[in-house]
């Protein structure tokens, strides 16, 4: 009979409406400042760099390989100096991405020979100022270890496990000085 | 303690205007030393009276427009599992306080190339026949603003100004889509005022009035509960009911009817070209519109202002308004959009004939003996079995298929 479809209809849209008052499994929105889904391990944002214990105690050497890997080009780094013998210390001076280049590809950390950078789960990035505002310095990419192991333990147990293997086997070819402390996690700390 | 309710707002206007005569009077003894003449005091009454009703109108429906639009978000958001705005007030509730704010402060952009006064115009245009048609229904007892003794037709032929709104709306924006949301717009428009004013007219017959306080009254009876006399529950009245609101959906351009909006095919039809508050001022006119027809339907079928004397009669009317609003949400949240010639061959073929049907149905009701309650029960099946009748035939014809049924090659 004419009709019958239109309060089939009506009849479903009535029993969303009134379910969705008392089966709370129907609303799937997520009131997004006040909740939060909880991330998937592997989800990325934007890079980060890794320390051990203290911020300066950090794992990037300054080899500029992210640099040069990255496709947008957004990494900047100046190797830090000695400041009496004008050598380069293993360390960045100046370490910058800028964010509103960035695409998140992941590339700089897959190519990082060191762990020291690491892809992070923030994404709570917007600013006002869109020229300056987007770079994220050194001292803002900086964090430590235990949160790594916080936002992706899998990664970071693997990562944990070669860094300590590694340092087992090649840092003393590599730390000629033999300034390492035994047990700093990283080897290259000291001066070439 | 009943009545005190039920004339509240009679009583307060009739107040307000004791009061301003009294300072009329007060200002002609300082100027002239004597209070004002008989005519003159009557003129003062009667000019606050209608600066009365008007303002009263317009924040009234101002106000319900805005709880609709956030009703409207709300159902709509249910139906879809969703939450809809919960963000600005309780419950979201404020809400269009914030979009009123947000369409104010929004650029208003003029076409290059638009016709420039029409397009200017057409919004103001737009609300007018919206607001006035508010004008010809009693919201309440001794609540009538006006009382024409033509007030059905007069409400239709106000509504229809809105038409002309539409495609000055249209024609000024200089665009093509908007011009094709014009034209549908007055097509639809017009086929389907012809079954609406069919679908009062039953109403019209049995009343023997045009005048919405006179069809009121006819609904009423004196018991407490008040409902027996609704139209609606007569065969022809309940047709007549239905008929008026989907073509009353129709006519305030409201979804399953919505072509000369139609967003996805014309992005938004005849207000494409308009921003800010002028584009407000058309969701205000069809907003208004809608209510407006909520409100005929409520005065024409469901008994107007009357009901069980447990509410202020006023507020029974808004109820029964708010319920048809409801109805109509609803329904858009069911339906999806007609094609035109589906929505054409529905006014002509399907609404027309059966509006004109249920006529004749009233008029066999009208001369059928209705002293007794058998011969009213013999009338009640008579009527029924006819418009009934009318439906499955109609049906029939309607849900003919043309020529071959069609084959889905990739769909089926
Ligand atoms: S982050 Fe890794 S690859 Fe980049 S400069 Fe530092 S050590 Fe080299
Ligand atoms: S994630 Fe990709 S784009 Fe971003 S800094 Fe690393 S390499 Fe460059």
């Amino acid at each position: 009979m004419l009709g019958n479809g239109l309060l089939q209809g009506l009849v479903v849209t009535a029993r969303n409406f009134i379910r969705s008052y008392f089966d709370p499994e129907r609303l799937t929105t997520v009131q997004y400042p006040e909740e939060r889904v909880t991330l998937p391990e592997n989800s990325r944002s934007f890079p980060f760099l890794v320390y051990d214990g203290t911020p300066d105690n950090l794992r990037c050497v300054a080899c500029k390989i992210c640099e040069q890997e990255c496709p947008p080009q957004c990494i900047y780094i100046e190797v830090e100096r000695d400041p009496k013998t004008g050598k380069p210390v293993r360390r960045p001076r100046v370490f910058d991405i800028d964010y509103s280049v960035c695409m998140q590809c992941q590339i700089c950390a897959e190519v990082c020979p060191f762990d020291a950078i690491k892809m992070d789960q923030v994404y709570e990035l917007a600013g006002t100022d869109r020229f300056g505002g987007m770079l994220h310095d050194k001292a803002a990419l900086l964090k430590s270890n235990e949160y790594y192991h916080q936002i992706r333990p899998t990664e970071a147990d693997e990562v944990d496990a070669r860094l300590s293997q590694s340092k087992k086997k090649v840092s003393p070819p590599i730390a000629k000085p033999a300034a390492v402390p035994p047990a700093q996690p990283v080897p290259p700390k000291t001066d070439v | 303690m009943y009545n005190f309710f039920d004339q509240l707002f009679v009583a307060l206007g009739a107040w307000l205007v004791g009061l301003v005569v009294a300072a009329g009077n007060g200002v002609s003894k300082l100027c002239c030393g004597q209070p004002m003449s008989e005519a003159a005091a009557h003129n003062v009454a009667a000019g606050t009276q209608v600066v009365l009703i008007c303002v009263t109108i317009y924040g009234v429906f101002a106000l319900c427009f805005g709880l609709a639009t956030w009703l409207e978000r709300k159902m709509l958001a249910r139906i879809q599992n969703r939450y809809g705005p919960n963000r600005v007030g309780p419950f979201g509730l404020l809400q269009f306080v914030a979009d009123g704010v947000k369409m104010l402060t929004k650029e208003d952009i003029v076409p290059a190339r638009a016709d420039k006064l029409v397009h200017f115009l057409a919004p103001a245009i737009v609300l007018a026949p919206a607001l006035l048609m508010f004008g010809f229904l009693p919201f309440g007892r001794n609540m009538a603003p006006t009382d024409l003794d033509t007030a059905v037709i007069a409400f239709f032929a106000v509504g229809a100004g809105s038409e002309l709104a539409l495609f000055m709306a249209g024609w000024g924006s200089r665009n093509k889509y908007s011009i094709l949301g014009a034209l549908r717009a007055v097509a639809q428009m017009i086929s389907y005022e012809i079954p609406l004013v069919l679908a009062a007219v039953p109403v019209v017959m049995i009343v023997g009035s045009l005048s919405t306080s006179q069809i009121v009254a006819a609904q009423g009876t004196d018991s407490f509960l008040d409902v027996k006399g609704w139209f609606v529950w007569t065969p022809w009245g309940f047709a007549g009911f239905i008929l008026f609101l989907i073509a009353a959906t129709a006519e305030s351009n409201r979804s399953p009817f919505d072509i000369p909006e139609g967003e996805s095919e014309i992005i938004a039809g005849f207000h494409v070209e308009y921003s800010g508050f002028k584009f407000a001022l058309f969701f205000m006119a069809e907003y208004l519109g809608m209510m407006a027809m909520a409100g005929l339907g409520v005065t024409l079928f469901l008994g107007g202002w009357h009901g069980p004397k447990l509410l202020p009669s006023w507020a029974w009317f808004m109820l029964k308004g708010f319920l048809i609003v409801c109805w109509l949400i609803w329904l858009r949240g069911t339906l999806p959009r007609l094609r035109v010639d589906q929505l054409m061959a529905f006014a002509w073929k399907a609404m027309l004939p059966f509006a004109l049907f249920n006529i004749f149905a009233t008029a066999v009701w009208f001369y059928l003996p209705k002293t007794t309650f058998l011969q009213s029960a013999v009338a009640w099946i008579i009527t029924a079995a006819l418009v009934v009748a009318a439906y499955l035939v109609i049906s029939r014809f309607v849900s003919r298929r043309a020529g071959a049924p069609r084959v889905y090659r990739y769909a089926s």
